[in-house]
């Protein structure tokens, strides 16, 4: 072994490689950001000359295939019930999952194989989900298409998402708060509930959020159970209801520029959604952050 | 408020590590029992035996009795929960809850068990931290959270946690290895004034602590590595620093090992 002696400057050698290093890194960074740019960017040109009040507050109905106007607000009703009701089912299921993988699995037999199904329901194709509440909601139980079909659908997309954002968190929760809240006289459960959960609270909103972001813009699931309309359905039950992918595969399928136009704005209508609901949560956790305190 | 704790003949386990052997003792009420010996050699393990904390690690398992004042801590109808709320606990590492304001934190173990109105929480908050020589310096900021204050802070704050839910004994373990020497001493002089009303056992790894706070001190080692550790002899501290039975704690507190 060598003993250094003195403190040398840093070497050519090295100052060269960390340049290089540098920018190979900021090379990635804009290769990443190239397709997300132009694809905003597409949308935003394409869509913001239809992305109007008529736009927002107009359904399809008596709106013949030539003619302009026309608007999404049936689909933009149709994904807000679709994704909500998704996620009153996914999130619930989902928590309740991770809570029991983290806190009372331990290991053993069921909640390895819990494990391993929550990983196969990762890798399932969303139009496979579509296909099973078809066949087992729709033409079996003789339910019909509606939006609630579609929300199960969507569920089970988004659970998997869930249990594993949320199984993440709960892990990097140290045990030392859990024994602390032990050494008080406190329950498990209330544990659980009081100190567990609140802490890792951010981070499952963020998986939640990612899980949400995911399933608002699937297209497949929804075609095979909740249908297309034209028309207004604001109940969730009963009858096809649209929703905003629906929307934009119906609208591009047509051959006016008109509806090419509408079918852009529906897209932008989507990601506008999504980001509107990413702010929330993201407010929500600030809210709730004990940094506000500070 | 204060009891006496007996042991028995207790074993640790971890899985099917054994980690203490055969560990048999009186703690006394209203005194202070230090715990001290090398690294390794079971102390934190045997103090969370005390309090029925050992069983939250998965595989770990407790074989012996416990008994508060003739009550086996490890009957079979016995409530660990309800153990716990009798014999408090403080961490080596301060662990304030990150969630939860300076008042939350010592409110915790009151309001995680029942309901409480705000003024008798006022109350116990108050007295707590009082108790815990912390009041003066957060009195002012108690809706501030708890990961704000400092390391010597954090560890009163702790302390005034565990405090708040009136338990009859307080088991720390090495309370002030992350503390400085002023933080030390606050917390030296709490543990004075805290033995007139609670039982109270700490582990340290300080001797000059041990003999300054305790009434009684017991020295635990282990025969060889991967041995389970033993309690060598338990005497009053006077007579365990100045004239210990055995040999092997003399060389310790000199310092000839561990
Ligand atoms: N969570 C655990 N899982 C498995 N073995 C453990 C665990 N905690 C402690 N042990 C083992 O039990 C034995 C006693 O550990 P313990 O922490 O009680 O020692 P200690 O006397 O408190 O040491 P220190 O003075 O360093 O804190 C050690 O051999 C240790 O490896
Ligand atoms: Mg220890």
């Amino acid at each position: 072994m060598t003993v250094q002696t003195g403190i040398q400057p840093i070497s050519a050698a090295r100052r060269a490689k960390d340049r290089l290093v540098q920018v190979l890194v900021y090379l990635a960074f804009a290769l990443a950001v190239i397709p997300l740019l132009s694809v905003l960017w597409l949308v935003v040109k394409n869509g913001l000359g239809r992305f109007d009040m008529e736009f927002l507050t107009h359904s399809m109905r008596n709106i013949g295939a030539r003619d302009a106007g026309g608007g999404a607000y049936h689909a933009i009703i149709g994904t807000l019930e679709q994704v909500l009701l998704a996620s009153l089912i996914a999130v619930p299921i989902g928590l309740l999952t991770a809570v029991y993988l983290v806190e009372y699995g331990e290991g053993g037999r069921l909640s390895r194989t819990i494990s391993f199904f929550v990983d196969v329901m990762t890798g399932v194709p969303s139009v496979v989900s579509g296909l099973f509440v078809l066949a087992f909601w729709i033409l079996v139980l003789g339910m019909p298409f509606s939006g609630f079909a579609g929300a199960l659908a969507l569920s089970i997309l988004m659970m998997p998402v869930v249990v594993r954002s949320a199984e993440e968190m709960l892990r990097l929760v140290p045990r030392e708060l859990r024994e602390a809240s032990y050494a008080l006289g406190v329950p498990k459960w209330r544990t659980i509930v009081k100190v567990v959960l609140p802490t890792a609270f951010t981070g499952i909103v963020t998986g939640v959020m990612l899980a949400v972001a995911r399933v608002a813009g699937e297209t497949a699931p929804l075609l095979l159970t909740v249908f297309i309309t034209d028309s207004i359905n604001n109940d969730p039950f009963n009858g096809p209801q649209m929703g905003l992918p629906l929307y934009v595969f119906d609208q591009a399928g047509r051959p006016t520029d008109t509806a090419i136009n509408r079918a852009w704005t529906g897209a932008l209508t989507l990601i506008l959604i999504v980001m509107l609901l990413n702010l929330v949560a993201r407010l929500i956790t600030w809210w709730r952050s004990p940094a506000r305190r500070r | 408020m204060a009891k006496q704790i007996e042991v028995a003949g207790l074993d640790a386990y971890y899985g099917s590590h054994k980690a203490i052997e055969g560990i048999s003792m009186t703690i006394e009420p209203r005194s202070v029992t230090a715990f001290i010996g090398p690294s390794g050699c079971g102390k934190s393990t045997f103090l969370r035996t005390l309090n029925r904390m050992h069983e939250v690690i998965p595989g770990a398992r407790v074989v012996g009795k416990v008994r508060l004042e003739e009550q086996d801590l490890y009957g079979a109808d016995v409530d660990p929960v309800s153990v716990r709320r009798t014999i408090g606990m403080v961490f080596q590492r301060p662990n304030p809850f990150p969630t939860m304001s300076i008042f939350d934190n010592v409110a915790a173990g009151l309001r995680l068990n029942g309901r409480y109105s705000r003024s008798q929480l006022d109350g116990v908050v108050e007295e707590s931290l009082k108790g815990a020589n912390l009041w003066n310096e957060v009195k002012d900021r108690l809706n501030k959270p708890g990961a704000g204050l400092s390391g010597g802070q954090q560890q009163r704050l702790c302390i005034a946690r565990a405090i708040a839910v009136r338990p009859q004994v307080l088991l720390m373990d090495e309370p002030c290895s992350a503390l400085d020497p002023i933080s030390t001493l606050a917390i030296e002089d709490l543990i004075s004034q805290l033995k007139q009303d609670y039982t109270i056992v700490i582990v340290t790894h300080n001797m000059q602590q041990a003999a300054r706070v305790s009434d009684k001190t017991a020295f635990f080692n282990l025969a060889a590595q991967g041995q389970p550790g033993k309690l060598v002899e338990m005497d009053e501290t006077s007579k365990i620093f100045t004239n210990p039975a055995e040999k092997a704690t003399e060389d310790y507190i000199t310092g000839r090992f561990g």
